[in-house]
C-alpha cells in the first residue's frame, strides 16, 4: 500500500506548484533584466545578487527560529522572487549595505513577522523598497546613466568596487557615471516651472533604455498572462487607469503633463504592472476585485508622479492598494452558481 | 440544440481506454454475497428473511422502511446465512447490518411479472411503484431512491435529463452500458419521461464516447422516439448534476434548490436501464456495471457484477498486482474515496474500483500555505471562492463560511487538483460541513432541550395559577357562605359570648374565632395540592 497522505478526494494533482510559479516568474524577467545590464551597466546584476544572498539568509534564519522546515520553503523560490525585484527596482548605483537592509527588511519585517509565506500583508520587496527610499531619499533617486549617453561606463569589476567600497575610477566623478531618470526630469522641470515640450527626452518615446527595460518587462509579463501563471486583470487595470487619466491631463495641457507614452514605458511602470502588483499574496484575488486594485494602483501612481514628492509612485501606489485588498475582496465577490446576481 | 458553458472546470487527462478494450462480462456468482441494508439515502432497508432460510434470485430480503427507503433484493438464489454488521465500503471502515448470503449456484429466479411494452397503460404512480419495489436508486453515485425523483409533486417538468457525460477520469461503466445496453436506456428514458409526464427528453454524452454516441442515436432510431442525444464537451466535472442542467438547457439549479424547481429531472444512465428492466422484464437490480481499472491491475476491464460480491474478488479477477505499491479507490480518483479493506462489497452505487499506482494517483507533496494565486477559484464550477472557504474552515469560522456558500459545493475536487500549494482543499470543506452539521444537531437538542424545560417552567406556573385560582374560588364561596349564614352565625357568636360571660371568661380576640376556622379549612384544601406538587 502506498503510504496514505491524502486524507480524501481528489486523488490526482495538476502538474502546478509553488516553485513552478516562482520559476516563471524569474524566467520571464530575464530579457527585461538582460536590457537592464545593456543600457545601465552591471550595478543591477550586483543588487541582485546582493539581495539574493540576503533573503536567503533571512528566510533561512526566520524560518529557523520559527520552528519551520527549511527546505520546502526555501525551494518554493518565493524569497528569491522578492529578492530579485527588489533588486531590481533599486538603482544601480547604490551602496552594498543598503540593498542588505532592505532585503533583510523585506523578508524579516515584512514577510517573517506576519507569519511567512502567504500571510503578509503588504508586498515585501516593496516594503524593503520603500524603507530604503524614504530613509535614503539621495542615494535611492541616483541612477546610473544609460550607458549610450554615459561620459563613462564602468566594467563589471569597478561597479563591485563601487558597490562594496564607494570608490569610482580615478579620475571619474559620480556626476559622469549617473544621470536622472525621465521621470525625475519631468518633476524637476515641473517644479521649475519650464515646459515638458522643450524636455530634450532622449529615446524614442519615454527614455533611452528605460522604453527598452518597460517593453522586454511587457513581454515577459505577457507570457506570464498567456501561460495563465498570472491573470489579466491587474495589469489591465493598471496601465488603463495610468493611460486613460495621463493621455487626458496631457491633453489639457501637454506643456505640464508627462505624456501617455512616457507614463507607461518609463519608470517601474511595466515591471510594476506585470511582476510587483501582480503578486497574489498581497493583492485582490477575485476577478473582479482584481481589475479594481489594478485600476487602484494606476490612479495612485499616476496621481503620486503627477502632484506628490517623488518621481515615481508605483511602491507607494502598491503598498496602499495592499491595503485595501481585503476589503475589495468582500465587495467584489463573485455571483455563486445557482444565485440570482447580487 | 445550443449547449451553454459553465464556469471554471478542468481538462483531464481521461485514462478511460485502458478498461474499453473488452467488451463486458460477468464477473460471476462469488462464495458469499454481503448485501448491507442500506445502499441508498435514507433509511435502511427492514430484513424480512431469517438466518438459514433459502431465497432465490430476485426475491425480497428486506422491504424499504419509510418513504425515503428501497427494498433489497438476492442477487441470486442461495441461503441466508448471517443478517450482522460488516465492513461496508465507506472511508472509515464503517461496519453497518448486512445480509450474507450463500449462494447455491443455481441461480433460479424467482416468480417476476414482467409488464412488457404495456407499461403506458400504468398510471404514473403504479410505475412508480414498481420501480421502487425493484430497489431502483440512482446508480451514479448519490443512491438517491429513484421513485422519487420521478415524482414531481405539482411542478410541470420540462425537461428529463439523462447523465450519460461520465466525466470523472478512469471510470468507464457508464460508457460500456451506452454502447452495449443503448436500446434500454433509451427504453428507459421513454418510462420515465411518462411517469414524469416530462415534454423533452435528453440524454448528455461527453464528446470523448463517440461509440457511446453512435450507438444511442441507433437505438433512438430504431425505437423511432424523439429522444436527443446530445454530445457535450469534454470538460469535467460536466457530468455533474447541476453542470450538466446548465450544459444542456442553459437553466442554473438554484442555489440551496433542487433540478425539479427549474422544471428538470436528472438521472444516470444506469439507472433507465435499470427502469427498463424492472418494468418490462421485472427484474430487481441485483446486478451492475463496474469498472476496474488502475495501472496496478493486469487486466482493467468492466464487469456485470452482482450487488454484495466483494470488492477483493474483483481485483482478484482483473489481475492485482499486489508487488506494486497501490491504493484501492472507490469512485473516480477525483471524488472517490480510499478503501481501507477490500473484503468489503459492491453496493448499488460502486460504479468503479480502481487500483491505483503512483502513475495513477501520485503521492502528494506536502502542503504549503495558500498563496491567493485564486487559481481554485478560476477552476471552481460553482463560481465559490474556495480559498476564502479554506481560510474560514482553518478559522474554524463557520458563519462566515456559510456565508461564502459553503453548501453550494460539489466537492468536484477541482480547486485541490489546481493548487500549486497542494492543499487538500476538499478536506477542509468536509470537515467544515461535518461540524456545521453537528453543531446544528447539538442546537436541535439543545432548543428542544430549552422548549422541555420553558414547557416546565410554565406547567409549573399554570399549577400555581390554577392552584390560587381555586382558592380564591373557595374563599370566595366562603365568603358568601359566612355572608349569608351571618345571622346564623351572629347568633352562634352571641350564644358563645354568653357562655364565655356566664364563665367570666370574656375575651376582646373572641370575634376571630370565625378566621380561624376559615383558614384550618383552607389549611385542609391545601393539602392535596403540596402532595402533587411533590409528585411533579
Amino acid at each position: 500500500m502506498l503510504p496514505s497522505t491524502t486524507l480524501s478526494s481528489p486523488h490526482m494533482h495538476g502538474a502546478n506548484g509553488l516553485t513552478r510559479v516562482m520559476l516563471s516568474v524569474i524566467f520571464a524577467l530575464v530579457p527585461a533584466l538582460a536590457a537592464y545590464v545593456f543600457f545601465f551597466g552591471w550595478g543591477i546584476l550586483i543588487n541582485i545578487v546582493l539581495a539574493l544572498v540576503t533573503a536567503l539568509a533571512s528566510e533561512a534564519i526566520m524560518l529557523r527560529l520559527r520552528g519551520r522546515p527549511a527546505l520546502p520553503f526555501l525551494s518554493d523560490g518565493s524569497a528569491a522572487v522578492t529578492a530579485i525585484l527588489l533588486g531590481m527596482a533599486i538603482p544601480p548605483l547604490t551602496p552594498w549595505w543598503m540593498i542588505v537592509l532592505g532585503a533583510m527588511f523585506a523578508l524579516v519585517f515584512a514577510k517573517h513577522l506576519y507569519g511567512g509565506l502567504g500571510y503578509n500583508p503588504f508586498n515585501p520587496a516593496m516594503a524593503g523598497y520603500v524603507l530604503l527610499l524614504i530613509s535614503f531619499p539621495l542615494e535611492m533617486s541616483t541612477w546610473a546613466a544609460p550607458s549610450t549617453e554615459a561620459a563613462h561606463s564602468l566594467s563589471m569589476l569597478e561597479s563591485i568596487r563601487y558597490s562594496l567600497l564607494g570608490t569610482l575610477p580615478n579620475g571619474i566623478m559620480l556626476d559622469a557615471v549617473s544621470a536622472a531618470t525621465p521621470l525625475d526630469t519631468v518633476r524637476t522641470q515641473v517644479l521649475l516651472d519650464k515646459s515638458l515640450t522643450e524636455l530634450a527626452s532622449t529615446g524614442t518615446i519615454a527614455g533611452r533604455g528605460w522604453e527598452w527595460v518597460n517593453g522586454l518587462c511587457l513581454l515577459g509579463g505577457l507570457w506570464l498572462v498567456s501561460r495563465r501563471t498570472i491573470t489579466w486583470h491587474i495589469p489591465v487595470g493598471l496601465l488603463a487607469a495610468l493611460l486613460t487619466l495621463s493621455s487626458l491631463f496631457y491633453l489639457v495641457d501637454a506643456g505640464r503633463y508627462a505624456s501617455p507614452a512616457l507614463h507607461l514605458f518609463s519608470g517601474a511602470t511595466m515591471l510594476g504592472a506585470f511582476f510587483i502588483a501582480t503578486d497574489p499574496v498581497s493583492a485582490a484575488t477575485t476577478p473582479m476585485g482584481r481589475l479594481v486594485y489594478g485600476v487602484g494602483i494606476g490612479v495612485l501612481t499616476f496621481v503620486i508622479r503627477t502632484w506628490g514628492g517623488y518621481p515615481d509612485g508605483i511602491a507607494f501606489a502598491v503598498l496602499l492598494m495592499n491595503m485595501a485588498a481585503p476589503t475589495i475582496d468582500y465587495y467584489t465577490r463573485p455571483r455563486v452558481f445557482g444565485q440570482s446576481g447580487r | 440544440m445550443r449547449l451553454h458553458s459553465f464556469h471554471g472546470g478542468l481538462h483531464l487527462p481521461g485514462h478511460k481506454e485502458m478498461s474499453m478494450r473488452e467488451p463486458v462480462r460477468p464477473a460471476g456468482i462469488p462464495q458469499t454475497l454481503i448485501l448491507p441494508l442500506q445502499q441508498h439515502i435514507g433509511e435502511p432497508a427492514e430484513p424480512c428473511v431469517k438466518p438459514g432460510q433459502r431465497v432465490r434470485k430476485g426475491e425480497v430480503l428486506a422491504h424499504a422502511s419509510g418513504y425515503v427507503s428501497v427494498p433489497l433484493h438476492a442477487p441470486t438464489s442461495g441461503r441466508v446465512v448471517a443478517i450482522e454488521p460488516r465492513s461496508v465500503a465507506h472511508p472509515s471502515g464503517l461496519q453497518t447490518a448486512c445480509i450474507v448470503l450463500e449462494p447455491d449456484g443455481a441461480d433460479s429466479w424467482t416468480e417476476l411479472t414482467p409488464r412488457g411494452g404495456d407499461y403506458e397503460q400504468l398510471d404514473p404512480s403504479a410505475l412508480r411503484n414498481l420501480i421502487r419495489e425493484a430497489g431502483i436508486v440512482g446508480l451514479g453515485g448519490a443512491g438517491f431512491p429513484s421513485f422519487i425523483k420521478l415524482n414531481p409533486g405539482s411542478a410541470s417538468i420540462t425537461t428529463l435529463v439523462l447523465n450519460g457525460a461520465e466525466c470523472e477520469p478512469y471510470i468507464t461503466c457508464d460508457a460500456m452500458l451506452m454502447c452495449e445496453r443503448a436500446v434500454e436506456i433509451v427504453s428507459g428514458a421513454l418510462i420515465m419521461r411518462h411517469a414524469l409526464h416530462a415534454e423533452h427528453c435528453v440524454i448528455g454524452v461527453e464528446d470523448n464516447k463517440p461509440a457511446a454516441l453512435a450507438a444511442l442515436r441507433q437505438a433512438a432510431g430504431e425505437l423511432g422516439s424523439d429522444v436527443e442525444i446530445v454530445e457535450v464537451p469534454t470538460i469535467y466535472p460536466a457530468g455533474g448534476e447541476k453542470q450538466l442542467i446548465k450544459t444542456l438547457t442553459g437553466k442554473e439549479v438554484p442555489s440551496n434548490g433542487l433540478p425539479v424547481d427549474i422544471g428538470v429531472v436528472c438521472h444516470n444512465v444506469g439507472t433507465a436501464a435499470a427502469v427498463y428492466r424492472a418494468v418490462v422484464h421485472g427484474q430487481p437490480l441485483i446486478a451492475r456495471y463496474v469498472t476496474v481499472t488502475g495501472h496496478a491491475v493486469a487486466n482493467p476491464r468492466n464487469m456485470e457484477v452482482l450487488i454484495g460480491t466483494p470488492i477483493a474478488d474483483l481485483l482478484h479477477a482483473c489481475g492485482l498486482r499486489a508487488h506494486v505499491p497501490h491504493k484501492i479507490i472507490v469512485g473516480g480518483p477525483m471524488m472517490g474515496f480510499e478503501l481501507r479493506a477490500t473484503h468489503t462489497p459492491v453496493v448499488k452505487t460502486t460504479n468503479c474500483v480502481l487500483a491505483a499506482s503512483e502513475e495513477d494517483a501520485a503521492t502528494r507533496s506536502p502542503p504549503m500555505p495558500c498563496i491567493r494565486c485564486g487559481e481554485c477559484a478560476a477552476a471552481c464550477p460553482a463560481q465559490l471562492l474556495p480559498q476564502q472557504l479554506y481560510w474560514h474552515a482553518q478559522a474554524k469560522d463557520f458563519d462566515r463560511i456559510q456565508d461564502y456558500n459553503l453548501f453550494d459545493c460539489i466537492e468536484c475536487g477541482c480547486c485541490a487538483y489546481v493548487c500549486p500549494s497542494n492543499i487538500a482543499l476538499v478536506h477542509y470543506y468536509r470537515y467544515a460541513k461535518t461540524e456545521i452539521w453537528a453543531q446544528e444537531r447539538e442546537k436541535h437538542k439543545a432548543d428542544l432541550a430549552r422548549e422541555r424545560h420553558e414547557f416546565h417552567k410554565f406547567r409549573l406556573e399554570r399549577e400555581k395559577a390554577e392552584r390560587e385560582e381555586r382558592h380564591r374560588k373557595k374563599r370566595e364561596a366562603l365568603a358568601n357562605k359566612s355572608t349569608t349564614d351571618a345571622s346564623k352565625k351572629a347568633a352562634i357568636e352571641a350564644a358563645l359570648a354568653r357562655v364565655k360571660a356566664k364563665r367570666g371568661e370574656a375575651r376582646p380576640d373572641v370575634t376571630d374565632g370565625g378566621t380561624q376556622e376559615r383558614s384550618a379549612e383552607s389549611g385542609r384544601a391545601d393539602a392535596p395540592l403540596d402532595h402533587e406538587d411533590a409528585k411533579s
